[in-house]
């Protein structure tokens, strides 16, 4: 069956495969285990793009495969970082308050140790006690389940109200978003417990690892990024490919006529949407330690119209698409916002591409949709001559014994 | 002979407007029924109350030998316990292969974790061919049913309904579209079915409804008008004025 399923699927290995080329030569590059001439910077640039494509696979999965056009996934993302910052914040902080302990003349009480990591937590929300949400946090295992388990537990009461009562289509995603909204504003309160605002920092230090250089840290990650992402694939091309993906690609076209064969839309609908949550909580986890800080903003509804347009401009429907599009634009929104890209003096005006590139990507995003709905996918079908001639299987001749277009030589 | 399904008092109405009235039907296992009328009679209005997509403000709807009653299951349940349908406008998944559309349909566990880890066993697929040749697809099997044309969609669909095993196929205007030849073949399907098991085709042209050779009901203003065979009703004098006269 292994043998079958990459046989039938052979863009897997492909994707693998360039995956694989992709990590080696990055760690080949990098200040820590190559020649150097990748910046730690960039490779954690990289990283987090690797990071960013697993949530496009998760939404191109709920999405471009079974229809729900979720702006909502980013809150998911947002929630699996700031599990993972909960425990390394503690975590660090704990080390540091143990390096100044060790010097007082007593030895400090368990109650001692933890109100001083508390003040130092929660010092800048004007408070020195834990929130009960940070009961797990000492616990590196514990917070490593609530990353899987709070997106997914959020993702499936939602998904259990939203698909019970047949909430379909636009209404859907303005609930999605409307989740999204709520959940950041939430967390922009003190009261929630997350240091408001602030949100969690100095992730990037990981605990008992101070004499681990960052150049090495960011290798680690990028490594595990990409092992993620290959995994992701994996698991994704997998649901997809047998009949579990010609139901949800059949719930995507028409959801009635599935229902009346005698399929619970609404389960497929919750699980893919719980499955695809835990991915993007998992990329969180693995992204935000390489971004060093999370706060509230990081899950404004603009994040997950981003995630659309990725998916959208790397062409839905198809998984090496979504992955494409998330690390093109992403990549390519890094050098336009990062001030890199030389201006465009006109005269009478400067094209200034920190504040143009929205623009350009909002146009490219509308032309893809009108002219490239396959979008960049696309270009790979056209590279295979896989574009069909469009005859819809009409004879290519006039006479009765002429090769149809698919029986025909490509 | 007991029947199968049992539509007993059924009424429904959409903002005042009564489209099925007080309505009784029953057919039994193993019989080819016929409605006819004219346009707005309730025939889709008494498939959608059957199927679960729509809720009767009153009435009962019985099924087989439990005699359940199917108002306030939803449609996938009532689907399961044998009840097919087939939409008037082919609805097949065009993105998909024939095969696909055809081993979707073919009767196996519909939970998502076991439709997940789903295998298609040598009798799946010797199932499979043996529905495309009986609709006459075999060598189409592989390709994108978008590509198929509009009678062999239409057939495509009928395959898709006897794949899921129903007691009970609802059939909406199968012949619709079809050529000469093609509403041959059709008829020739829905016979065959009708010998094991329940069928109701809803009509609207009358050569075809006598090819069927069955009992027929004539549906007005969301009742029953006449029922009997097609001379019987075609004879009747309010069937003649409300439907045939004009």
């Amino acid at each position: 069956m292994q043998n079958t399923f990459f046989a039938k699927n052979p863009s897997i290995l492909i994707f693998i495969g360039l995956l694989a080329l992709f990590t080696l030569f990055v760690t080949v590059g990098s200040e820590a285990t190559g020649m150097g001439f990748i910046s730690t910077s960039f490779v954690k640039t990289l990283g987090k793009t690797l990071c960013l494509c697993l949530i496009a696979l998760a939404m191109d999965l709920v999405w471009g495969y079974i229809g729900i056009l979720s702006l909502g996934h980013f809150a998911f993302f947002g929630l699996g970082g700031y599990m993972i910052g909960m425990w390394l914040m503690y975590e660090r902080t704990r080390d540091i308050v143990m390096g100044s302990l060790m010097n007082a003349a007593l030895p400090p009480t368990p109650t001692e140790i933890r109100d001083a990591i508390g003040g130092q937590i929660f010092g800048v929300v004007g408070s020195n006690q834990f929130p009960a949400v940070w009961a797990f946090a000492h616990s590196l295992p514990l917070q490593l389940i609530l990353v899987v388990l709070v997106p997914g537990l959020l993702a499936l009461v939602f998904g259990w109200l939203a698909f019970r009562s047949r909430v379909t289509g636009v209404y859907l995603s303005i609930l999605t978003q409307a989740m999204t909204l709520a959940l950041s504003l939430y967390l922009y309160q003190n009261e929630s417990g997350l240091r408001g605002n602030n949100g969690l920092s100095g992730l990037q230090n990981l605990p008992h690892l101070d004499a681990v250089p960052q150049s090495l840290i960011s290798i680690w990650f990028f490594w595990a990024s990409a092992l993620a992402l290959a995994l992701g694939y994996l698991l994704c091309a997998w649901v997809v490919s047998g009949k579990f993906g010609s139901v949800i690609r059949g719930i995507r076209d028409d959801e009635q006529r599935v229902r009346f064969m005698g399929y619970s839309v609404e389960g497929y609908k919750l699980f893919v949407f719980v499955l695809t949550a835990v991915i993007a909580g998992i990329a969180g986890a693995l992204y935000y330690p390489q971004a060093g800080i999370i706060n509230p903003g990081e899950m404004a509804p603009i994040a997950s119209i981003y995630l659309a347009v990725w998916v959208a401009i790397g062409g839905r429907g198809r998984l090496y698409g979504a992955v494409l599009g998330a690390a093109f634009v992403s990549l390519v929104s890094t050098w336009f916002t990062g001030g890199q890209v030389p201006s465009i003096p006109l005269g009478f005006y400067t094209v200034d591409w920190v504040d143009w590139w929205l623009v350009l990507l909002g146009l490219s995003f509308v032309l893809v949709t009108l002219f490239a709905p396959q979008g960049i996918g696309g270009l790979v079908d056209l590279i295979a001559g896989k574009l069909a001639p469009n005859r819809h299987g009409a004879p290519l001749g006039p006479d009765q014994g002429s090769l149809r277009e698919e029986e025909a030589e490509k | 002979m007991s029947q199968l399904l049992e539509v007993s008092g059924v009424s429904v109405s959409f903002d005042g407007f009564k489209a099925i009235n007080n309505l009784s039907f029953s057919i039994g296992e193993a019989e080819m029924r016929a409605i006819i009328g004219p346009n707005g009679a309730g025939k889709t209005t008494f498939m959608d109350i059957v199927t679960g997509k729509t809720k009767p403000n009153a009435g009962t709807v019985l099924w087989g030998e439990m005699s359940r009653n199917l108002i306030g299951m939803n449609e996938a349940k009532i689907a399961r316990i044998g009840v097919g349908r087939k939409f008037q406008r082919p609805t097949v998944f065009e993105d998909q292969s024939v095969f696909d559309n055809l081993m979707m349909a073919v009767k196996n566990t519909r939970a998502p974790w076991s439709v997940l880890f789903f295998k298609p066993k040598f009798k799946d697929i010797a199932k499979v061919e043996e529905l495309a040749s009986e609709i006459g697809l075999s060598d189409q099997l592989k390709r994108k049913s978008g590509e198929l044309s509009h009678g062999q969609k239409q057939w495509l669909e009928i395959g898709m309904l006897l794949a899921q095993d129903p007691r009970l196929l609802l059939v909406d205007e199968p012949a619709a579209g079809m050529t000469l030849a093609e509403r041959e073949h059709t008829t020739d399907i829905l016979k065959r079915t009708a010998k094991t098991r329940a069928v109701v085709v809803v009509e609207h042209d009358m050569e075809f409804v006598r090819r069927l050779e069955c009992k027929v009901t004539v549906l007005h203003e969301g009742s029953v008008l006449a029922e009997g065979s097609l001379d019987h009703v075609t004879a009747n004098p309010q069937v003649i004025e409300v439907y045939l006269g004009r």
